[in-house]
């Protein structure tokens, strides 16, 4: 059925996009959907734009493993919205036409403007592809048992049809389909959620049973680990930092445990575990081609840690008080590394034990009490989210389809209200994840679809087709935004190219084409990353690059092209480069992080300052002589 | 689908105001993210505090900062468009 219901979807909005398709003929269309859309279905289609992979599949990944942490970015970026609404929903209509680089563009003609601002909107466009990518594939994988590879291609082409059939109107209706459904099937998931409450064994709806975890206790003599329970014998004992790992065997057949106190009394504690020997089969605890059981759940609630301890049905405060409570006690994964005596890579994932407490605040995952590098990379993330959502290509140009300056504001607003009620709803399928024994331990991005599994197949289905659509529409829109500066910022207004309107439409549709096979390529690539963690790198490409060229070209009348100009481009570059040369890059690409040059993962606290103080030093530099020539 | 036809949007004598209310409605907003940031800094353990109904510090800025947007955003709207109204029924009026 999951199938099925997914596979109607995704006709459904290959459909719609043929019918419009039919219907775009003139660049404006496809640029901009004539600028006809109701303020209503744009402000809802900007939801469907903004919710993309990285908060559905993200946010509620990262609160399933981190709690409150994650909810930071749900808080981030709808504040983001503010600088929209306030700072640049009306001027960038009035300035603009099909695309950012016009609005920037418009008071100077500058042929080093349009070349910047398109070179900065194909980046950030495809920063920000490269998660809704990474979410394809990790989406596909459950739904319809295929390879992370092939969920992004399959999205890849999906979304290079919809694009280059009919551009913006087709992403718009797709968006504002997809967001409201988003927004709707979250709230089905949240009240079910509610309405089951609490429990410390939870079973899935009486579908999964509960898998608890055993613990041997042990002694220890002359340093080793013995277990009292004699049909255990250790054969063999891993150190990995603070934690010592014991294999077992018990009739033959081995497993692997943490040395752990419970209570004040020292137990080994039965963990999951991967093991492959180079060119066999991977052995999934002790299976070959084994599945790893998913994790999370309440060791005690409000104190009770017994066996039957649940709560029954809660009110949306109560749900999250008694997930906070000091005494409520949580059991969360992570994993460890290493090679065995045997040669063979081994992960092995264990339990630990945190209080409500901290789960419910800020901590769990961005050192906010660390060394004063590591906060100030809590700092830096926070205004990259700020300052990045009125920055972003793919959210600009919506402020195109609509008709009047007025309409954009009130489009905002709606996408506010939408955009804010979806956020709060994700602390609640976060923690839903967390507490009902629905995450993957490799792989948290899929919290909220198995979430929904939980309360039957057609919830995961139409969620997972939802989510699916919801890569399909980001992606879309991205894809028009590139096929935009490509076509008409590069080809028409800064290489004039004498091109008629059948010939821009073409062009714009060969551009989506080679911007979808590249984000094909890096969503292979960037497999296994937490998308919101990636969306926010885009962020702060997007508030470094483009952000202080319309805050300045707004709000100071001494901006030349020039300032503008060096401004992105100090922008792009320099954000850039931060993000290649930190800890998590390094990482991603297998070197150690501690070796990485820049010890922050988030560059906006240096690139965002800096593309402004270009900006003005060269403004000022430049003055008189753009003067001159005017 | 509902459709409006498509303008061109003319001069607007409105935009002064609008421009100063959202400057101001801005600073307000990003003050209060900014006081929201610097405890995360300063004290993180405040956000344990119970403020009301069992729900922490953590909770109830996060979700005030959420609803106070809309808030800000309706009142602007509200601004704006009162504004707009008094210069389409009185269009010789200066811009204040």
């Amino acid at each position: 059925m999951a199938i099925v219901i997914f596979l109607t979807f995704v006709a459904f909005v290959l459909g719609l996009s043929f019918y419009f398709g039919a219907k775009t003929k003139s660049a404006s269309g496809y640029y901009a959907a004539g600028g006809n859309i109701h303020w209503g279905v744009n402000g809802i289609a900007f939801a469907g734009d903004y919710l993309s992979a990285a908060s559905f599949l993200g946010i509620c990944g990262m609160i399933a493993t981190s709690g409150y942490d994650g909810f930071l970015y749900s808080i981030g970026y709808l504040a983001g919205w503010m600088v929209a609404l306030f700072v640049v929903a009306e001027p960038m209509k009035r300035m603009g036409k099909y695309t950012f680089t016009d609005a920037v563009d418009a008071k100077f003609n500058s042929k080093s403007i349009k070349l910047m601002a398109a070179i900065s909107t194909l980046i950030v466009s495809v920063c920000y592809l490269i998660p809704q990518m990474v979410g394809a594939g990790v989406l596909v994988q459950p739904l319809l048992g295929l390879p992370h590879e092939i969920g992004v291609i399959i999205v890849g082409t999906v979304v290079i049809i919809i694009v280059a059939t009919a551009g913006m109107t087709s992403t718009t209706y797709v968006q504002f389909l997809k967001g409201g459904l988003l927004i709707v099937f979250s709230l089905i998931v949240t009240v079910a959620l509610l309405v089951r409450g609490l429990s410390t064994r939870p079973d899935q709806g009486g579908k999964v049973p509960f898998h608890v975890y055993a613990e041997l206790v042990t002694t220890t003599v002359d340093g080793k680990i013995i277990p009292a329970d004699t049909a255990f014998t250790v054969s063999e004992t891993k150190v990995v930092k603070d934690h010592t790992f014991v294999k077992l065997t018990k009739e033959g057949k081995a497993s692997w445990w943490m040395n752990a106190e419970r209570d004040g009394k020292p137990v080994l504690q039965e963990c999951q575990w991967e093991s492959q020997i180079p060119g066999q089969p991977k052995v999934v605890n002790g299976e070959a081609g084994g599945k790893l059981r998913n994790v999370g759940s309440l060791r005690a609630i409000n104190g009770d840690a017994s066996a039957e301890a649940k709560t029954g049905a809660l009110g949306p405060f109560s749900f999250l008080s008694k997930i906070g409570a000091k005494d409520t006690k949580v059991d969360l994964w992570k994993f460890s590394k290493f090679k065995d005596a045997s040669g063979a890579e081994v992960s092995v994932h264990y339990s630990y034990t945190t209080t409500g407490n901290k789960i419910l605040r800020p901590g769990a995952k961005f050192k906010i009490e660390g060394t004063w590098l590591e906060r100030l990379d809590f700092i830096s993330l926070m205004l990259a989210l700020f300052l990045g959502t009125a920055a972003l290509p793919h959210i600009l140009i919506r402020y195109y389809t609509v008709s009047s300056p007025a309409a954009a504001r009130k489009s905002t607003i709606v996408a506010i209200a939408a955009i804010g009620f979806f956020y709060i709803l994700t602390l609640y399928m976060g923690l839903g994840a967390m507490v009902n024994s629905v995450i993957n331990p490799t792989e948290n991005n899929m919290s909220a679809p198995l979430l929904a599994q939980t309360f039957g197949t057609f919830l995961f289905a139409v969620i997972s087709a939802i989510a699916f659509a919801t890569v399909l529409g980001t992606v879309a829109g991205l894809i028009v935004a590139s096929s935009g500066a490509v076509a008409h910022d590069l080809m028409d207004r800064f290489m004039n190219i004498k091109m008629d309107e059948k010939q821009k439409v073409k062009a714009g549709r060969i551009a989506a084409l080679i911007v979808g096979v590249i984000a094909i390529m890096l969503g292979i690539i960037f497999k296994g990353q937490n998308v919101s963690f990636l969306v926010g790198l885009a962020f702060a490409v997007a508030a470094s690059a483009n952000l202080p060229a319309i805050i300045m070209l707004l709000f100071w009348k001494r901006t030349t092209s020039q300032g503008i100009a060096a401004s992105i481009g100090v922008g792009v570059v320099s954000s850039l480069t931060l993000i290649g040369l930190s800890p998590s890059i390094f990482k991603q690409f297998g070197l150690d992080p501690a070796s990485a040059p820049v010890p922050f993962d988030n560059p906006g606290i240096v690139s965002i300052p800096l593309s402004f103080i270009v900006l003005v030093v060269v403004s000022l530099l430049t003055e008189k002589k753009e003067h001159l020539e005017h | 689908m509902f459709h409006e036809p498509a303008q061109k949007s003319g001069k607007d004598p409105a935009t002064p105001y609008k421009t100063r209310i959202g400057m101001w409605m801005f600073l307000v907003y990003a003050l209060i993210y900014a006081g929201f940031v610097a405890i995360n800094l300063i004290s993180p353990v405040l956000m344990e505090a119970e403020i009301f109904w069992g729900l922490n510090l953590a909770v109830v800025y996060g979700f005030f900062l959420i609803a106070f947007a809309l808030v800000l955003a309706l009142a602007y709207n509200h601004l704006c468009g009162k504004r707009e109204a008094e210069f389409a029924a009185n269009p010789t009026e200066e811009v204040k």
